[in-house]
């Protein structure tokens, strides 16, 4: 059986994967991942660079195409149906090393974009709900600045403002916090701490085991596109089952 | 959770036709199968449309019409023709006149570009200025009207019995430009010849140079040698021959020149403006290239001890050229291109004689297309030779 | 094994080194000696350059102002002048400037050029640009401008477009360029990037032997061949298929430029588009296309004005631009000798407008840079 199968997910599933496979030509990125993620579930997947932990996030919302195996996201199945993929996208929002934000635009424009074309919401409504989600990231006097003039930090809690706009029900984090210079870190954790209590289901890829420890129900290692380990952060960190994740954990932990 | 076993999720879902149409790739496939056809629709379509409307006029279609008789003469030409010569033939000579004009052309404005490029980086403020006031005049003026600004000069000077004499070496007239030459000798085909070999010879003599140093580690200077090998052997032959110093003077007799040699006057006002123009910009692509190596490369270099020479050879000129030879060879095949406003002066050169080719037998769709294929092999030549130096030179990142 | 640290001497500056001071002016003896006269070299080089320049500013002066004639009707009176005579342009400035345009219409032509200068410069200014002022502006600048070069009601008699000319039609055909030509160059750039297989193949063959070949090829196939792709019967204006033969050449020079512009877009902004749900369309038209043109718009500019520089092309094909109608004034035996005059008015004219035209993007640049647009 698969590891996924000891931990029950602590509500209805809304992301659900089985073996998945993608390669990029000849070289296999993701080896038959099983991951299965519950409603208001906190997964963090960490493990080396290279290891495949961010294309298999990316393969949840089809930034990148799995080429086999299966991924349901709220009972719909990923395919090559377009009306799918839309559908699921709606429901992840999704937060990039590199923020993306646009730079060309306003912050405030940044964060009515996505409502206003896709949920075809009025200007006004659109404002105000950016506005309510900058005030959540706590960055409402920034609204009418451009996003280069803004800190990394206040960059990402842009971008994450930006996802929550399009008011998903899962929200997927890959390495957040990894572009950020260190003082920075902490204002961008303390936002995805207080999604995290908001009952928001978030995947997060990151190396802040500190962050794991607290905040996921699940953590996932993976090497070399496998999905090595899963279990929650307690037993997870106090006593890892692999070799492989007690070596990963002995290299980040020790300083 | 029934569904946490390694099988399948749920039920296979049921291919339905509906499926097929949100199927992205099926999708994709349809909008590229659409755009294919459309283009394929609308070339036969013109195409039908060209037959229709030529068979209602009464033209031949094909290529036929380069085998008849032309019936006109052409006035410059570097190849044997006369009206009784085919139209092909009367193209060929249109081909030799444009690559005529280009080369001259292009030497030209790269010798005056490279200078007027040097110029714009030049310490002096004075020079700097008169630069950049140069590459923007000559830039920003049309080149066609440069070109007929050029003719224009030309056709108003003097007639050949007043025509200004350049210091005893040639004339400048409404004939054109006529100047000295050295008469004809055999000695001057195997001066030729010679000089080739010499240049042969001193890239080996350089390439063994390299070897040895790089064997030995001994540096052998092999830059005045090697001029000795280029420049030797024709002088040599010329020695051999007699070293035959006879000059052509040109001569004022009646209403021209006899002696020398004559470049007519729409050649001239062709070159300068074609040339003038292209300069303004090779000026600007030299002081990019120049700019582009960095001060701190010349002092790396300095710090390693390097020669001045070396640091001309290994350092600045390799990066220099990497930066100015594509844009410079796309100014040249510009050039080339712009040699077929000849048409608005009379220069006999492939448009010239193409667009006389298409009034003489209205074979319009043809005579265009021997243009268009002769220019575009052109450029896709000097794309792939570029592309093939872009590989050359490509610095090595991962 | 631990290094000793290492005992750091300050040696304090002996001379006061003034603060930096960007704003400070350079003294003019220090700017002279560091410009002008470097070394022994340099200043003979220096003054050398200066007694050739002021020699031939002397003879510019002598020739274009203290000797010329400026205004005659008597060519003979400048034939006797040692100057230049800029009589001829005076004399001949309306068939210059307008072409074969029955001369009793003329002031339509003012009132044309009047009208478009107008709505350009207002166009280019950043406060104006809301579709609200820019639709009605330019409907009523085309049909207005229209009006006066057709003529044909109110009274005006109808002037067909054989014989439009001069600067106007300079100016109509640059500006035709312009528009035809940037939105087809976005396509194309687009077909070039573009995930299906077909329209990259598609827009490469078209871009690339459309580059491949001389301006002057396209304008015999917008004049001879053209005609012949469509169905008896139906003809195309001259001067239109002219318009959009400059354009679509146009089009592949600035299609090339756009994608440059397109693929200094990080991939991330496609994501982050994607992850909002956008669509193609949408994340072209308001993510990646704003981006790219102001990424690429010192090249763009560069051919817009060389586009206007290649309308002076339409001379082979014999449409009467301003050079052609200068050509054809210069045939005028009494007035041909002053044809420099003449070439240098046409030369002047272009390059006034090349030099507006790069201004104005140099202060779009700047605005772009202040974040202004």
């Amino acid at each position: 059986m698969t590891h996924s199968a000891q931990i029950e997910p602590t509500g209805a599933p809304v992301i659900q994967m089985r073996d998945v496979s993608k390669w990029f030509g000849q070289f296999q990125v993701l080896h038959e991942v099983d991951l299965d993620v519950g409603k208001g579930e906190r997964v963090v997947v960490c493990g080396p660079s290279g290891s495949g932990k961010s294309t298999l996030i990316r393969c949840i919302n089809r930034l990148e195409v799995h080429q086999s195996g299966q991924i349901v996201v709220n009972g719909l199945e990923l395919s090559d149906n377009v009306k799918n993929i839309e559908k699921i996208r709606r429901n992840i929002g999704m937060v990039f090393q590199n923020f993306n934000l646009f730079p060309h635009l306003t912050v405030l424009e940044n964060l009515t974009l996505g409502p206003m074309l896709t949920r075809h919401m009025k200007k006004a409504a659109a404002e105000e709900l950016a506005m309510h989600f900058l005030h959540k990231v706590r960055i409402p006097e920034q609204a009418q600045k451009y996003p280069l003039q803004l800190s990394g930090g206040q960059q990402q809690r842009v971008a994450i403002a930006r996802s929550l706009c399009m008011e998903p029900e899962i929200m997927l984090f890959d390495e957040p916090t990894s572009a950020l210079d260190p003082e920075m870190i902490k204002e961008v954790l303390d936002t995805m701490i207080e999604l995290a209590e908001s009952g928001m289901t978030m995947i997060v890829v990151t190396h802040e085991m500190g962050f794991a420890r607290t905040v996921a129900d699940k953590v996932v290692f993976m090497a070399d596109g496998r999905k090595v380990e899963a279990a929650p952060p307690e037993e997870f960190f106090g006593n890892p089952r692999e070799h492989r994740t007690r070596a990963f954990l002995d290299q980040i932990l020790k300083h | 959770m029934t569904d946490a076993t390694p099988g399948r999720l749920g039920k296979p879902p049921t291919r339905r036709p509906k499926d097929l149409l949100y199927s992205e790739s099926f999708r994709t496939a349809l909008y590229q199968v659409a755009l294919a056809a459309g283009v394929v629709l609308l070339g036969l379509y013109l195409y039908q449309n060209v037959v229709e409307n030529l068979g209602r006029q009464n033209i031949a279609t094909g290529f036929g019409f380069l085998d008849e008789v032309s019936q006109f003469e052409i006035g410059e030409r570097l190849i044997d023709y006369s009206s009784r010569d085919s139209y092909g033939r009367a193209l060929l000579v249109g081909l030799m006149n444009t690559l005529s004009v280009s080369a001259a052309g292009i030497v030209v404005a790269t010798v005056i570009g490279f200078a007027v490029g040097i110029m714009r980086v030049s310490t002096n403020w004075l020079l700097q200025r008169i630069a950049l006031t140069y590459v923007e005049i000559v830039r920003n003026i049309p080149v066609i009207l440069q070109v007929i600004f050029w003719a224009a000069v030309i056709r108003n000077l003097p007639a050949p019995r007043q025509a200004l004499d350049l210091w005893g070496l040639g004339f400048l007239s409404n004939r054109g430009l006529t100047f000295l030459l050295p008469a004809a000798h055999p000695a001057h085909v195997w001066m030729l010849a010679a000089f080739a070999a010499g240049i042969a010879a001193a890239s080996v003599a350089a390439r063994m140079a390299r070897r040895h140093r790089e064997a030995t580690g001994r540096y052998v200077d092999m830059l005045w040698p090697c001029i000795g090998l280029i420049l030797g052997p024709p002088v040599l032959v010329w020695l051999g021959f007699g070293a035959p110093h006879e000059l052509s003077f040109p001569e004022r007799q009646g209403f021209n020149f006899t002696g020398g040699a004559t470049i007519s006057p729409e050649f001239v006002a062709l070159m300068a403006g074609i040339a003038l123009y292209s300069s303004g910009f090779i000026a600007e692509i030299v002081r990019a290239g120049i700019q582009a190596t960095p001060r701190g490369q010349v002092e790396a270099a300095r710090s390693i001890a390097l020669r001045p020479r070396f640091i001309l050879r290994y350092v600045v000129l390799p990066q220099a050229l990497r930066v100015i030879v594509p844009p410079l060879t796309s100014q040249y095949v510009s050039l080339i291109k712009n040699s077929s406003i000849a048409v608005v002066i009379g220069y006999p050169d492939l448009v010239n004689i193409g667009n006389t080719v298409m009034n003489q037998t209205g074979q319009a769709v043809e005579a265009i297309a021997v243009m268009m294929t002769v220019f575009l092999a052109i450029s896709l030549v000097t794309s792939l030779a570029m592309n093939f130096y872009n590989r050359l030179v490509a610095i090595k990142e991962r | 094994m631990t290094l000793a640290p290492i005992e750091v001497v300050r040696r304090e500056a002996v001379v006061p080194v003034p603060a930096y001071d960007p704003d400070a002016r350079t003294p003019v003896g220090v700017w002279l000696k560091a410009n002008l006269f470097r070394s022994v070299g340099q200043s003979l080089l220096t003054l050398a350059v200066a007694a050739v320049l002021l020699r031939i500013l002397w003879f510019v002066l002598d020739w274009g102002v203290f000797n010329a004639v400026f205004y005659t009707t008597d060519p003979d009176v400048c034939r006797a002048a040692t100057g230049a005579c800029w009589a001829v342009v005076v004399e001949k400035h309306r068939p210059m400037l307008f072409g074969l345009y029955p001369y009793d219409e003329h002031w339509r032509l003012v009132l044309m050029m009047a009208i478009y200068l107008a709505t350009v410069v207002l166009s280019l200014w950043p406060r104006c640009w809301n579709l609200r002022f820019l639709v009605p502006l330019w409907t009523g600048a085309v049909l207005s401008i229209g009006i006066l070069m057709f003529g044909g009601v109110f009274g005006l008699p109808y002037v067909p477009t054989s014989e439009w000319g001069g600067l106007p039609l300079t100016m109509l055909l640059f500006t035709g360029t312009v528009l035809i030509g940037m939105p087809v160059a976005v396509l194309l750039a687009l077909g070039r990037r573009a995930p299906l297989p077909v329209a990259r193949g598609v827009s490469v063959v078209f871009i690339e032997s459309l580059r491949g070949v001389p301006l002057i090829t396209i304008l015999f196939v917008a004049v001879n061949v053209f005609p012949l792709f469509l169905p008896a019967g139906v003809e195309v204006n001259k001067l239109l298929r002219i318009t959009v033969g400059i354009a679509i050449f146009f089009a592949c020079y600035q299609a090339e430029v756009i994608r440059g512009g397109l693929q200094a877009i990080p991939r991330g902004q496609y994501e982050a588009a994607t992850s909002l749900s956008l669509t193609y369309w949408q994340t072209t038209r308001r993510i990646i296309l704003p981006q790219a043109l102001r990424i690429s718009l010192p090249a763009i500019t560069n051919h817009i004005i060389a586009a206007m520089k290649n309308t002076s092309f339409v001379i082979i094909i014999g449409l009467f631009d301003i050079l052609t109608a200068t050509t054809a004034v210069m045939q005028d035996p009494l007035w041909r000798r002053f044809y420099i005059e003449a070439y240098l008015f046409v030369a002047a004219v272009y390059l006034f407008f090349g030099y507006a035209l790069s201004r104005y993007a140099r202060q779009v640049e700047k605005w772009i840079a202040s974040g202004r647009i």
